[in-house]
């Protein structure tokens, strides 16, 4: 479950913009300190932990960098909700652990809004507007990946249980 | 029910003889594909926190591209490290500053019909016009690659874009992908596209090639190409015997498609995809005389042998304009041998280029050629959003090397076919 502050971006918010490639040999609280710098320089320095990115289309095209998905990560992003995404960056978001849904309603909530998100049961709550919106939760093939952490913590996992 | 050809490889490399679209699936990984950027800097250090090994070196191919030549003392640990991650594993095929890893696996020949290939890059996608199902991750997920040779899929469907006709004068693949990222846009993930038709089947593999990589602009999960004797004979020519049966890695006659789309090659013009995204494309007449301050040749897409001999072909007893500066980084080591040997880098100097190491270069803004805050440039790579190739606020036109070459003669936009017979 995650409750946060909601962070608007638009359609087609690339990777490129999530981790600019001039930050590529600095360290990821550098990174994370110019992450969407290009598009709303407001952004990093003023997330919280737990606060929520809302997108529309295409969230996270383009490069496979990974650094895109750990800079929100260290940002604190508690969940994203997107309309649609960028294939890798799907994955590596969800790898890091990262709550992630497809969420058609982008469009009805507004920057500032509570939000509280149950990314099991895909369950979206507009405490400032008492929305409420059911979509659908984390793939069930990912259940175990997700909720363990993301894919380090399952490696883990699996390898002490001798699955690897 | 047929198949399309990325779902029989999917299939095989599922231990299946079926598969459905949207159906969860786990693939064996046949090639693993790991660069400089996403590859041992990330994965090594989560290997030891794990506290195992890679899963078969001979499976493993190491390129470093991005950092090369090293510029700085980071770049060069990120370089070293990638040394000495081959050599503790004892990763027998190690491509160390011998160009763009895209490219070094198709001048190797390691790209081959039916295999299941994964790479740490968006653009591994680059490697589907052999015949295979390539398709880029990042490096976390590569990490479990690397660890258990296996990765899990939802298996894709297939969009069909056929093309059919001979190219005007001064077009050719890279103005295909212009056009079909403003005609099929850049949302289409869980789709694989598969391209097709007698344009396709004239290409050299170096023109399939910028189909199959520039599927990641499309958003698809990887492009795929059916292989023919063209395909084979460059697997031979890197040195590699395909297998026997290489050529039945087909489509079946009566494969299922999400769509297919039919284009006539005769009526495309020179394409121009302007700031910041490559779906934002029209015919090269739509953007006449924006001024440029830079040219740039680069990246995996835009640099190959076949791409500076374009360059060359305008650039024959002409200059670049003063007030422009036209960068060409080659994309392998062997395509500058090659430019050398043929009398293309001759042509291209003459003309005022100024040449740059092999590797990925200004393209991801790691490199040299850099852009200012508000510079304009036109370049021969695949992507140009905000920042990719310096500051936020330069202005970044994509187009063939043709009309790249055609602008830094200019010092504008312009339409290449005026430069060529
Ligand atoms: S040349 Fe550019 S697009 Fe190609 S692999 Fe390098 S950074 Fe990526």
């Amino acid at each position: 479950m995650s409750r946060g502050r909601a962070w608007i971006f638009g359609d087609g918010v690339n990777t490129d913009v999530m981790a600019p490639g001039l930050y590529f040999k600095s360290s990821m609280e550098e990174m994370a300190r110019h992450c969407m710098e290009a598009i709303a320089p407001d952004f990093a320095p003023n997330v919280a932990a737990g606060d929520i990115v809302v997108a529309g289309r295409n969230f996270g095209i383009g490069s496979a960098r990974e650094q895109a998905a750990m800079a929100l990560q260290h940002l604190g992003i508690g969940a994203i909700l997107a309309q649609s995404y960028g294939r890798i960056f799907y994955r590596n978001a969800l790898n890091f652990g990262i709550p992630t849904l497809i969420f058609p309603a982008s469009g009805e909530i507004n920057a500032g809004d509570e939000l509280q998100v149950d990314s099991v049961a895909g369950v979206v709550e507009n405490l400032t507007t008492g929305h409420r919106y059911q979509v659908a939760g984390l793939p069930a093939h990912l259940m175990a990946m997700v909720s363990a952490g993301g894919l380090m913590p399952w490696l883990k996992h699996r390898i002490a249980n001798k699955d690897i | 029910m047929g198949l399309t050809l990325q779902q029989k490889i999917i299939a095989r490399a599922s231990g299946r003889d079926q598969v459905t679209p949207g159906e969860i699936v786990t693939c064996q990984v046949d090639l693993a594909l790991l660069l400089d950027s996403g590859g041992p800097r990330r994965i090594w250090p989560r290997l030891r926190e794990l506290g195992v090994g890679v899963w078969d070196p001979d499976k493993i191919v190491v390129v470093t591209d991005h950092f090369t030549p090293a510029v700085d003392a980071a770049s060069a640990a990120i370089l070293k490290l990638t040394r000495e991650f081959v050599a503790a594993y004892r990763i027998p095929r190690f491509f160390d500053m011998q160009g763009i890893g895209h490219v070094i696996l198709a001048e190797h020949g390691l790209a081959q019909p039916g295999m299941f290939m994964v790479g740490g890059d968006s653009h591994s996608s680059n490697g589907g016009a052999f015949g295979c199902y390539m398709a880029g991750f990042g490096a976390i997920e590569m990490t479990g690659v690397v660890v258990t040779g296996e990765i899990w899929m939802q298996v894709p469907e297939t969009i069909r874009v056929n093309w059919f006709g001979a190219f005007g004068t001064g077009v050719v693949a890279k103005d295909i992908m212009l056009f079909l990222c403003r005609e099929l846009g850049i949302d289409n993930a869980s789709r694989v596209i598969e391209y097709g038709g007698d344009t396709v089947e004239a290409m050299s593999m170096s023109e399939r090639v910028v189909l199959t990589n520039m599927a990641a602009e499309l958003g698809a999960e990887t492009g795929i190409i059916e292989p023919d004797e063209t395909t084979l004979e460059s697997i031979r020519a890197g040195g590699q015997e395909p297998a026997a049966d290489a050529l039945n890695w087909r489509s079946d006659a009566d494969a299922q498609y999400l769509v297919t789309h039919v284009f006539d090659a005769a009526v495309l013009a020179p394409q121009i995809a302007a700031p910041h995204s490559p779906e934002n494309s029209g015919a090269v007449g739509d953007y006449l005389n924006v001024a440029i301050d830079q040219a740039y040749i680069g990246a995996c897409v835009g640099a190959k042998l076949t791409d500076l001999r374009m360059a060359a072909e305008v650039l024959t007893g002409r200059k670049v304009a003063a007030g422009t500066r036209l960068l060409i980084a080659p994309a392998s080591q062997k395509v500058i041998r090659d430019a050398a040997a043929d009398g293309t880098l001759q042509t291209l100097t003459a003309a005022g280029a100024y040449l740059l190491p092999t590797g990925c270069g200004a393209c991801a803004a790691l490199g040299a050629g850099i852009l200012a805050e508000e510079e304009v440039c036109i370049s021969s790579t695949n992507r140009n959003f905000r920042g990719r190739m310096g500051a936020n606020s330069a202005q970044v036109y994509l187009g063939s090397p043709y009309s790249v070459a055609a602008a830094a003669v200019a010092g504008r936009i312009t339409d290449p076919r005026e430069f060529l017979s």
